[in-house]
């Protein structure tokens, strides 16, 4: 629905009862990450805790979301338990278009249920149901069993928590539909605070089409450059996994707990072994031609003689980086056993595949004995991964518990900072050098998707430190505008900004088309703002000695030029946080 | 004529590109509801995807309890249908075997009208427009063979 103001459904737990606000700025903050931030400004407390009840979780679409292809992802927005301070997290599946059809430009939650509920939302539903009897269950269980209890079949999302979310680890994904997330810094924490189990969005409306002839012969080129030109090879074909190899070539891929940046035996777990060996399919977000999400099985013997079961899990780079290559498991159906042990248990895999190999370390270092981690830990054990991510998921003791709110946190009570591999939240699967680093220990979502740190690292041979910082800045500024609309980034080489100009104009949004510039750089303001104004200090940020012993394809790492960086980006950072662009609208 | 075929479904990966494009070429909505093709997971997305689309039947089922004229007979099965002899009674969609007529809140009937544009959409080729098989419909003047 094209509209001028925000309209937004406030579910209070509290109460059971919920709110539509009409809410302005539209033309000031576009939707998604804009829109986020603008509500966390308008609803968050910035000094309580990420637990307190009157917290909001938000979830944000844009202007474009359901009207264009890929135009398929959607802003989480809370206070995260990771570092109780402002986070986003991004998601796909049918989130997005289910808001859409949900016709709310977001949803917020708030209050805490009295007991474990299930929000389900729709154009005309609102239903807080006690599910009490879901509480304990794995996130694959509850998705069966509210599949059951919800109608709306294909037409509907499934956002849920498992045992890690209800335990309040900072490592807690919200699943959605199964196989994508709101992955990182916790949200699945803030719903068990909230004892939101899961929520429901049924897309149930339909709208008019953007008045005008623009409109659908602009789709019709934008699909054709997504279905009909190898733009989008790379995802559809091998996936995010592709990098594997490359990064491992170039002595860029973390590997055992980044002790290394390649391994010999990296050809088990490569994106080529898994299509060729595991891969059963690919599916998609709703909305989305690519189809990025690949499929892999692992088969189970549960009996003999014979007795089969099989499990689907869904890999990515990331995933296997964390599963894999940083715990020295090499195997492309060990590595799918792990990451569906973590699925299961609701753990953000990343977080976990990195918290774990540090444990790994500190396990051999004497660190940690079998006491903590109750079982002995040791770099390509797949069999001992298992249980321990098991244990990190229930939480099973006070070592894993610490663990699950942060490797660093453990590692100041047991040791092992230097080697903790840590930039904001666990590292993403680049080692690529300095930028990167950065990139990722300052950048607002402590995520690999940022900024293109890992490409700039790749790219450029210099060292021109204004050049690197001012990279950041406007590639930051580049991205929060596609996930203000909310695309999905993979599509960034279609979404320039003139396309999003164009597509922007097709639909009504004349004003936002003309005021992009502005409106990225008072987006991209509003989410700093938010972000030190819940405590953020760049300055403060350690990045650990292991990343200063890094090798890669240029050597040994520049320790003056990342400290210079961290200094310069900080500066920056604290400028666009204070910079005249006018703030919240 | 040709109808909409869904011969190779077990490719599809749920992106609903033909929902939409139905919905926004033919009815000229925004929608995944109000569209000739409707797709579902068979069960959660682990279990794959299957559309729901009209069969063309001959007759079909959906004319035939229509009591408007707002539905007729497609030539070699399916049906025309003229929204404005409509008058929101549902019965079609409540005839329709396969459940393959979305019905709006305000009772508007959405069905495929077989004229394949959403077959283009689909990035991995999952539906197909073909030539329709001979009538089903009873022959009621034919003897049966014997021996």
């Amino acid at each position: 629905m094209i509209r001028d103001h925000f309209r937004v459904l406030r579910v209070d737990l509290s109460t059971g009862r919920g709110q539509i606000e009409e809410i302005d700025g539209r033309n000031a903050c576009a939707g998604g990450s804009g829109l986020a931030a603008l509500l966390f400004g308008r609803l968050g407390f910035p000094d309580r805790t990420w637990e307190d009840p009157e917290q909001p979780l938000i979830f944000a679409i844009g202007p474009l979301t359901g009207y264009f292809p890929l135009m398929s992802k959607v802003v989480c927005a809370f206070k995260s338990p990771y570092h109780d301070q402002y986070a986003e997290s991004h998601g796909g599946g049918r989130a997005a278009l289910s808001l859409r059809f949900a016709d709310l430009d977001a949803l917020v939650i708030t209050g805490k249920a009295r007991r474990p509920s299930c929000v389900v939302v729709g154009s005309r539903t609102l239903e807080v149901k006690d599910v009490h009897y879901l509480w304990g269950k794995s996130v694959q269980r509850t998705g069966q069993m509210l599949r059951r209890m919800v109608g709306g079949s294909g037409h509907r999302s499934i956002l849920r928590i498992g045992p890690a979310g209800e335990n309040r680890s900072a490592m807690a994904c919200i699943n959605v539909d199964t196989y994508r997330h709101f992955g990182r810094l916790g949200g699945g924490a803030v719903m068990g605070a909230k004892n939101l189990k899961a929520i429901v969005i049924v897309g149930d409306a339909s709208f008019d089409l953007p008045a005008g002839k623009e409109y659908t012969p602009l789709f019709q080129k934008i699909y054709g450059q997504l279905t009909e030109t190898s733009m989008m090879d790379k995802y559809h074909n091998l996936g995010t996994p592709i990098n594997v190899a490359v990064l491992n070539g170039i002595r860029a891929l973390p590997c055992r707990n980044l002790q290394r940046t390649s391994d010999e035996a990296i050809s088990g777990i490569t994106g080529e072994t898994f299509a060729e060996r595991t891969l059963l399919r690919n599916t998609a977000c709703s909305g989305c031609p690519v189809g990025c999400i690949h499929l892999g099985f692992v088969r189970e013997k549960f009996s003999e003689p014979n007795q089969y079961l099989y499990r689907q899990v869904t890999y990515d780079h990331e995933p296997i980086f964390a599963m894999g290559a940083m715990l020295s498991v090499v195997d492309a159906f060990q590595v799918l056993t792990l990451l569906e042990i973590a699925e299961k248990a609701g753990l953000d895999v990343m977080s976990a595949g990195v918290a774990l190999a540090w444990a790994t370390e500190a396990f051999e270092k004497g660190l940690l004995s079998e006491k903590e981690t109750l079982t002995p830990l040791k770099f390509g054990d797949a069999r001992a991964y298992g249980l321990a991510v098991k244990h990190l998921g229930t939480g099973a003791n006070d070592f894993y518990r610490l663990l699950g709110q942060g490797t660093l946190k453990a590692a100041a009570k047991y040791g092992g900072m230097d080697f903790a591999c840590v930039l904001g939240q666990e590292m993403g699967g680049y080692a690529t050098g300095e930028v990167f680093f950065v990139s990722q220990a300052l950048g607002l979502r402590h995520s690999h998707l940022d900024a293109g740190g890992y490409s700039y690292d790749q790219k450029q041979k210099g060292k021109d430190l204004a050049q690197a910082v001012e990279f950041l800045v406007d590639d930051e500024k580049a991205r929060v505008l596609l996930t203000s609309m909310v695309s999905c980034l993979f599509a960034r080489e279609v979404y320039k900004e003139a396309v999003l100009a164009d597509c922007l104009n097709a639909v009504g949004y004349r004003d936002l088309a003309q005021g992009m510039d502005s409106v990225a750089r008072r987006i991209q303001k509003m989410r700093w703002e938010s972000r030190l104004k819940t405590g953020f200090d760049p300055a403060s940020v350690k990045i650990p000695e292991r990343f200063k012993q890094v090798v890669t394809w240029k050597g040994p790492l520049d320790t003056n030029y990342l400290d210079a960086l961290q200094k310069a980006y900080t500066q920056r950072i604290r400028e666009i946080a204070k910079s005249e662009e006018s703030g919240s609208p | 004529m040709k109808i909409l075929s869904t011969p190779r479904m077990e490719r599809c990966i749920g992106c609903h590109s033909c929902s939409l494009a139905c919905a926004r070429l033919v009815h000229k909505r925004l929608s995944w509801d109000t569209a000739g093709i409707r797709i579902r997971s068979t069960g959660g997305f682990s279990t794959g995807f299957e559309a729901k689309p009209c069969l063309a039947c001959d007759p079909a089922p959906c004319a035939a309890v229509c009591p408007t004229g707002a539905y007729s007979q497609r030539k070699d099965g399916g049906v025309v249908v003229k929204k404005k002899l409509c008058i929101r009674c549902g019965a079609c969609a409540r005839a329709c075997p396969v459940d393959a007529i979305y019905l709006e809140p305000s009772g508007e009937p959405f069905v495929c009208i077989h004229c394949g544009r959403c077959v283009e959409f689909c990035p991995h080729d999952c539906l197909e427009m073909v030539e329709a098989p001979a009538s089903m419909a009873v022959d009621e003047g034919r003897k049966e063979a014997r021996p």
